[in-house]
């Protein structure tokens, strides 16, 4: 992987806009940025290579002492997120110095990581997916799981069978979204279709 | 939802006389065939609008050959080349759709 690169955001929502060919294209926006990069983190001293971005506006009130002295040292304002983006090479970053949306380009391919929406308890058939059981003939079973095993050998469950239980509210990254819109002045992007997360969370966005 | 407006403003071009639900149009849309564009008309009353923004739709119905065919137009969409208003319709109601179920004379919309 060639200049791995990455910027936190901001899901906003969903819209559709036209291409050239005058087709629609349901679109994600996504405030980006800008992120103050916080450390820098070389392979000589930590053993790989990265760098720490922050976003979002924190009030000072909430910061406790280690984190303002961590801020205070690469003399940027409190972020309220701080994530560590894998690059390939660390010391062309500069701490202090800002990543903004222009760093993408339009047509160009991204991941985007997030937390799903949370579903609560769920069966089978949501959180999994499964086909659930006949509905007719007399069925009493219809959204059930079906067998979960065997007989007397092994004589109990696999351990990760598919079940019911909590589903959504877990990191998702979807990747090869294409980003259909960069703007730089309102530090804004567009990909191509859905983003995991709700409206308002936080996402991070890579290339 | 503020930047998300602001982008959508963009694809929005107010190219287009004003036309209501129960107005008959001529839409000229844009057609592509290999290397060739032509211009292929649908004309026919306006039996919706619905949406607002980029997502903004109209459908255009008309009887061909006996039977209805339905078309939904994205309003904003660069493929229209224009649109003629023919005749101004009367109705009392936003969404037409009543008028799936009636035949002939019944099907027509009194003009303003």
């Amino acid at each position: 992987m060639k200049g791995m690169k990455g910027i936190i955001g901001r899901k906003l929502g969903m819209t559709r806009i036209f291409n050239d060919k005058g087709e629609s294209v349901p679109v994600t926006v996504i405030e980006a940025g800008p992120c103050p990069v916080v450390e820098v983190k070389t392979k000589d001293q930590h053993g790989y290579d990265a760098i720490q971005i922050g976003f979002g506006p924190l009030r000072k009130k909430r910061v406790n002492k280690p984190m303002q002295g961590h801020f205070q040292k690469a003399g940027v304002e409190p972020t309220r997120i701080l994530r560590e983006i894998r690059v390939d090479d660390a010391s062309g970053f500069e701490v202090g110095s800002e990543i903004k949306a222009d760093i993408f380009e339009v047509g160009e391919k991204v991941s985007v990581t997030g937390f799903s929406k949370g579903k609560g308890f769920q069966g089978v058939v949501k959180r999994w997916g499964f086909g659930g059981c006949g509905d007719s003939h007399g069925s009493k079973s219809h959204r059930k799981p079906g067998s979960i095993g065997q007989c007397a050998t092994p004589s109990r469950v696999w351990k990760n069978k598919k079940m019911g239980g909590h589903a959504g509210n877990r990191r998702v990254t979807v990747r090869n979204l294409e980003v259909v819109r960069v703007d730089p002045e309102r530090n804004v992007i567009a990909v191509k279709g859905a983003v995991p997360g709700h409206t308002k969370s936080y996402v991070i966005v890579r290339g | 939802m503020d930047v998300i407006d602001a982008m959508e403003k963009e694809y929005e071009k107010n190219r287009f006389p004003d036309f209501k639900p129960g107005d008959t149009i001529r839409v000229h849309v844009r057609v592509i065939e290999g290397q060739k564009e032509r211009i292929q008309v649908f004309e026919g009353t306006v039996i919706q609008i619905r949406g607002k923004g980029t997502g903004k739709t109209f459908t255009v119905r008309k009887i061909t050959g006996g039977l209805g065919v339905e078309r939904i137009f994205p309003y904003h969409t660069p493929s229209i080349a224009k649109i003629e208003v023919v005749r101004r319709g009367k109705t009392r109601r936003a969404k037409l759709f009543y008028l799936r179920e009636r035949k002939g004379k019944a099907a027509q919309v009194k003009s303003l």
